[in-house]
C-alpha cells in the first residue's frame, strides 16, 4: 500500500475486521480510517464487501474479529441506536426511508432527540430545507410516494437530523439521473464545509475522486490500495485494475 | 444429523426394547401403566416430529388426529359386537386420515404461522363438534367401552391382561418407530428435510414440494391416529379433553423438550414431561404445570436443541 | 319476532366486538412490531380481570380497579418481554410461540393456584337498564363498547402524533433503520408489549361483570383474538378492529340458531375462508 497520509487520531478507525454472513467469509481483515471532517471514499466492484464494511461500522453486523473505534473508543458490538446518538449516521444503499411515515415524520425520527430545544430543531429543519427544497413542499406526503431521487434526499436529510460527526453513505448516486448526481455531489461538498466527515461507498469513480480527499480500493473482502484522491486522478491504471472499467 | 453406526443403533435399540419388555414384569401396576402411556404419547410425539422436526411445519393440531383415532376406535368398539381390535384400528386410522386430508390441503396453501394457527383452530373445531354432539360422542362425558381381545376371528381370541396389553402397545410403537426411522432416512425423508431447511430452493431444484407436504401430513396424521387408537384400547374411554388444543400444545412441548428432528427425541421428551408431571404432582398436586411450564419455557430459551441436543453436546465434549 | 332478535344480537355483537377489538389490538400491535405471536395474551386478559377483582375488594371502586389492573399487567408484560422474549430476538419465530405458550400454561395454573377454581365476580360500576324491545338492556354493556372505543381511539392518537408514536411506527416498518436513527428499539419493543398487555388487562376488567372471572377465561379469548388478527390482517390495527366486530356479529347472529358453544365454529370457518381466499386479511385494502 502506498503511504497515504492517514490522520493521526482518526474519528473512525476500522481495525482488521472479519465479518461473516452465516458461513460466508465476507470481510477478510479490513482496515481503514476516517479523520474528523474528512471525506473518504471506498471503491470496489460489486460484492467485495463495501456495504458490509459500512454495516459493521454502524453495528448492524457484528464482526467475528477486529475492532471498530470511534474517537479512540472501541464501539464494536454496540447497538446501532447508541452509535447514532454518539454521532454516526447511516444512509443505506436502498435508502430505506420509512415509506408509511410522512416526510416530516421521517425527519422527526432523527430530530426528536433529548437536548434539542424548539429553536434548534427549527434551525436544523430550515437548513435541510435549504439544501433540499423539495422536502419542504412534500412535508405531509408519505415517504413511499416520493420519487427515487427525492427519497435519496430524504435519506440524507434524515441522517443530517442527527447532527452527526460522520455520515456513512452507501452508493447515494445509484439509479439517479445525472442532475441528481451533481446535486449529491454538492451536498457532500456542503457537508464537508460544515466539518462533517463522510465515508463514501460508491461505484461512480469520477464523483468519488472529486469529492474525496483519500480513497481506499477494496477487492474480495480486503483493502488492496489506499491513496490520496489527487494521486488516483492522475493514475487511472490503478482504478482500472480494481474497478475493472 | 450424524449417522450412527448400524451396530451401535441396533444394540441400543435391542437394549431399550429388552428393558421395556421386562418392565411390566418387575414394575408395580401404577408404573407399568405409566410406561405404557409414555409409549403411546411417545408415538404421538414421533408422528408430530415428522411435521415439526423433519418438514418444518409446526402443527398445533395433532390433538385432532389423536382424538379422532380415539373416537374412531370407540365407534368400532361400541357398534360392532364382539369388539374387534383390528376393526378399531381401521376405523381409527380412517377417521384420522379423514382429518389429515383437510390439514394436508391447508399445508400446501399456508406457511409458517398461518399454518400453525389453522391447525390449532382445526383441532378446536373438532373439539367443539365432539363436545356438543352429545348424542353421538357422549359430549363432555365421552364414551367408555370394553377392551377388545387380541383375536383373529375364527382362529383364536386372547383377552388382554395388563402385561400382554403393554407388549402389544410396545410392539406397535416399536414397529412404528422403525418404520418412521426408515422413512426419515430414505430419499423421501431427505427431501422433507430440505423443505424444512429452504423451501424455495427445494422447489427451484425441481421437487413437487406440495406433494411431499401432503404425504408428510398424511403420514403424521396416520401415526397420530394410531396412537389415539392405542390410547382408547388401553384406557377404555374416549373423552373430548384429548381433542382440546392444549393437548396439541403438550405434544409440541414433548417435541421441543426432547429435540425436534430426531424421532427418539420427542419420545424422550414425552417421557421427561410425564415424569416431571408425576414428580411435581406429588408436591404441587394439580398445579404441576407451574414448575413444568417454567422448565419448558426455560428450555425453549436456553436449550433449543432439546434434551437430545444437550446430551449430544455433552457426550461430544 | 326475528327482527327484534337480530337487532338485539347486533348490539350484543358490537359490545363483544369492541372488547375483542381491545384485546386483539394489543396482539396485532405486538405481532406487527416484533413478529411475536403472543400465546399468553389471553392470560394477561385473565390476570387483569383478577387484579380488578382484588382491587375492587380493596377499594370498592371499579374505575380504580380498571386503572390499577391496566398498570400492573402492563408492568408484568414488560417484565415478561425483557426476561423471556428479548433473548429470543432473531431466532426462529416458532420459539416465541412456544415460549409464550409455556408462559400461558404457567400463568393459567398460577391463577388457578392463587384464586381457586370458583369464579369470582366483578360488580358492574353502575346498574340500570333501558328498554330494548322486550329486554331490559343494561347500560353498562353500552358503556363497555364506548370505553373500549375510547381506549382504542386514544391508542390511535398516541400512535399518530407524539414522538413515541412515531418511534413505534418507524420500528414496526423497519427496525434496522429505526435503530440506525437512534431509536432504542429494544425498549420500544418492551413498551409495545406492555401497552398490549395493559389493553388486554383493561378488557378483562371491562368484561368481568358480564361473566365470571376464572382462570380459564383467557383460552377462549386468545383463540378468538388470533382469528381476528389473521382475518383483519396481521399487524393491521384498523383491520383487527373491523374484524373483531365482524366476527362478533357473525357469532352473535349464529347463536340465534345454535348454542353459543357451537356458534364459535362460525368464526373458525371465517378464518379458514380468509386464509384460503384472502390470506393477507379481509380488511386489508390492497394485498401487500
Amino acid at each position: 500500500m502506498s503511504g497515504a497520509a492517514s490522520p493521526a487520531s482518526p474519528l473512525v478507525a476500522v481495525e482488521e475486521i472479519h465479518t461473516y454472513y452465516g458461513k460466508s467469509h465476507i470481510l477478510h481483515g479490513v482496515s481503514l480510517t476516517v479523520g474528523a471532517g474528512e471525506v473518504v471514499g471506498l471503491l470496489g466492484r460489486n460484492g467485495v464487501g463495501k456495504s458490509t464494511t459500512l454495516k459493521t461500522v454502524m453495528g448492524l453486523v457484528r464482526p467475528s474479529q477486529g475492532e471498530v473505534r470511534y474517537e479512540g473508543r472501541a464501539i464494536t458490538g454496540l447497538a446501532p441506536h447508541r452509535l447514532a446518538r454518539l454521532g454516526i449516521a447511516y444512509v443505506p444503499e436502498d435508502r430505506r426511508i420509512f415509506r408509511l411515515l410522512t416526510v416530516m415524520e421521517n425527519l422527526r425520527t432523527g430530530l426528536d432527540r433529548a437536548g434539542l430545544d424548539e429553536a434548534r430543531k427549527q434551525a436544523l429543519l430550515d437548513k435541510v430545507y435549504r439544501y433540499f427544497p423539495v422536502l419542504a413542499d412534500r412535508g405531509n406526503q408519505a415517504g413511499g410516494t416520493l420519487s427515487g431521487g427525492e427519497q435519496q434526499m430524504l435519506a440524507i436529510a434524515r441522517a443530517m437530523m442527527l447532527e452527526p460527526k460522520i455520515i456513512l453513505l452507501d452508493e447515494p448516486t445509484e439509479g439517479l439521473m445525472p442532475r441528481m448526481v451533481s446535486q449529491i455531489s454538492h451536498i457532500i461538498d456542503a457537508l464537508h464545509q460544515e466539518g462533517v466527515a463522510i465515508l463514501l461507498v460508491e461505484q461512480n469513480v469520477p464523483l468519488t475522486l472529486e469529492a474525496c480527499q483519500r480513497v481506499y480500493l477494496m477487492e474480495k473482502g480486503v483493502v488492496r490500495h489506499h491513496a490520496p484522491a489527487s494521486e488516483l486522478r492522475d493514475d487511472r491504471a490503478v482504478i482500472h485494475q480494481y474497478m475493472g472499467i | 444429523m450424524s449417522r450412527h453406526s448400524p451396530v451401535a443403533f441396533w444394540t441400543g435399540f435391542a437394549v431399550v426394547l429388552a428393558l421395556l419388555i421386562v418392565a411390566p414384569l418387575v414394575l408395580p401396576e401404577f408404573w407399568r401403566r405409566f410406561v405404557t402411556e409414555i409409549l403411546i404419547w411417545g408415538l404421538l410425539a414421533m408422528s408430530s416430529d415428522i411435521l415439526i422436526g423433519y418438514t418444518g411445519m409446526v402443527s398445533f393440531g395433532h390433538s385432532a388426529f389423536f382424538g379422532l383415532g380415539m373416537y374412531g376406535a370407540a365407534a368400532a368398539l361400541l357398534t360392532v359386537k364382539p369388539p374387534n381390535l383390528w376393526l378399531a384400528i381401521v376405523y381409527g386410522l380412517v377417521a384420522a386420515a379423514g382429518v389429515a386430508v383437510f390439514v394436508a390441503y391447508f399445508s400446501t396453501r399456508l406457511r409458517d404461522i398461518y399454518f400453525s394457527i389453522t391447525t390449532l383452530i382445526f383441532s378446536q373445531i373438532f373439539y367443539v363438534m365432539i363436545f356438543t354432539w352429545t348424542e353421538v360422542t357422549g359430549g363432555e362425558n365421552g364414551l367408555s367401552f370394553r377392551r377388545p381381545a387380541l383375536a383373529i376371528p375364527g382362529l383364536f381370541s386372547i383377552p388382554f391382561d395388563s402385561n400382554s396389553l403393554h407388549w402389544f402397545v410396545l410392539a406397535v410403537v416399536a414397529v412404528s418407530y422403525l418404520v418412521l426411522r426408515r422413512i426419515t432416512r430414505s430419499p423421501f425423508g431427505m427431501v422433507l428435510q430440505s423443505i424444512r431447511e429452504n423451501e424455495p430452493r427445494t422447489r427451484a431444484v425441481g421437487y413437487a414440494v406440495e406433494r411431499y407436504k401432503i404425504v408428510a401430513v398424511m403420514l403424521s396424521g396416520l401415526f397420530a391416529g394410531l396412537a389415539g387408537v392405542l390410547y382408547a384400547v388401553h384406557n377404555r374411554f374416549a373423552a373430548p379433553d384429548y381433542v382440546f388444543f392444549l393437548i396439541s400444545g403438550e405434544v409440541v412441548i414433548f417435541n421441543v423438550m426432547g429435540g425436534i428432528g430426531t424421532l427418539v427425541g420427542p419420545l424422550l421428551g414425552a417421557a421427561f414431561f410425564l415424569l416431571l408431571r408425576e414428580g411435581f404432582s406429588r408436591f404441587f398436586t394439580e398445579f404441576y404445570l407451574i414448575p413444568v411450564g417454567i422448565i419448558f419455557t426455560a428450555m425453549v430459551i436456553f436449550m433449543p436443541q432439546g434434551l437430545l441436543g444437550f446430551l449430544r453436546r455433552r457426550l461430544n465434549e | 319476532m326475528l327482527l327484534d332478535q337480530i337487532i338485539i344480537q347486533t348490539v350484543n355483537g358490537i359490545v363483544t366486538g369492541m372488547i375483542l377489538a381491545l384485546v386483539a389490538s394489543g396482539l396485532t400491535l405486538i405481532f406487527g412490531i416484533m413478529d411475536v405471536v403472543n400465546f399468553a395474551h389471553g392470560e394477561l386478559f385473565m390476570l387483569g380481570a383478577y387484579v380488578g377483582v382484588i382491587t375492587i375488594v380493596a377499594t370498592g371502586s371499579f374505575w380504580i380497579a380498571l386503572l390499577v389492573a391496566t398498570l400492573v399487567i402492563a408492568l408484568l408484560g414488560a417484565v415478561i418481554q425483557i426476561t423471556t422474549l428479548r433473548p429470543l430476538l432473531g431466532r426462529d419465530p416458532l420459539t416465541t410461540i412456544l415460549a409464550t405458550f409455556g408462559l400461558s400454561l404457567v400463568l393459567q395454573n398460577y391463577a388457578l393456584w392463587q384464586f381457586g377454581p370458583v369464579a369470582r365476580k366483578i360488580p358492574e360500576p353502575f346498574t340500570g337498564h333501558f328498554q330494548l324491545f322486550y329486554l331490559d338492556y343494561p347500560w353498562y354493556r353500552l358503556a363497555i363498547a364506548l370505553l373500549s372505543a375510547a381506549i382504542i381511539g386514544a391508542l390511535w392518537l398516541f400512535l399518530k402524533f407524539g414522538t413515541y408514536g412515531i418511534w413505534i411506527r418507524a420500528t414496526t416498518q423497519d427496525r434496522v433503520m429505526a435503530s440506525a436513527m437512534g431509536i432504542p428499539v429494544p425498549w420500544v419493543h418492551t413498551a409495545v408489549f406492555a401497552i398490549g398487555a395493559g389493553m388486554a388487562a383493561a378488557s378483562g376488567v371491562l368484561f368481568g361483570p358480564l361473566v365470571g372471572v376464572n382462570h380459564a377465561m383467557g383460552l377462549d379469548w386468545v383463540l378468538k383474538a388470533f382469528i381476528v388478527v389473521v382475518v383483519g390482517g396481521m399487524g393491521n390495527l384498523g383491520g383487527s378492529i373491523a374484524a373483531s366486530i365482524f366476527i362478533s356479529l357473525l357469532e352473535a347472529y349464529a347463536s340465534l340458531w345454535v348454542s353459543p358453544a357451537q356458534a364459535v365454529i362460525v368464526s373458525f370457518v371465517a378464518l379458514i375462508l380468509t386464509l384460503l381466499f384472502r390470506p393477507t386479511g379481509l380488511f386489508v385494502p390492497t394485498p401487500k
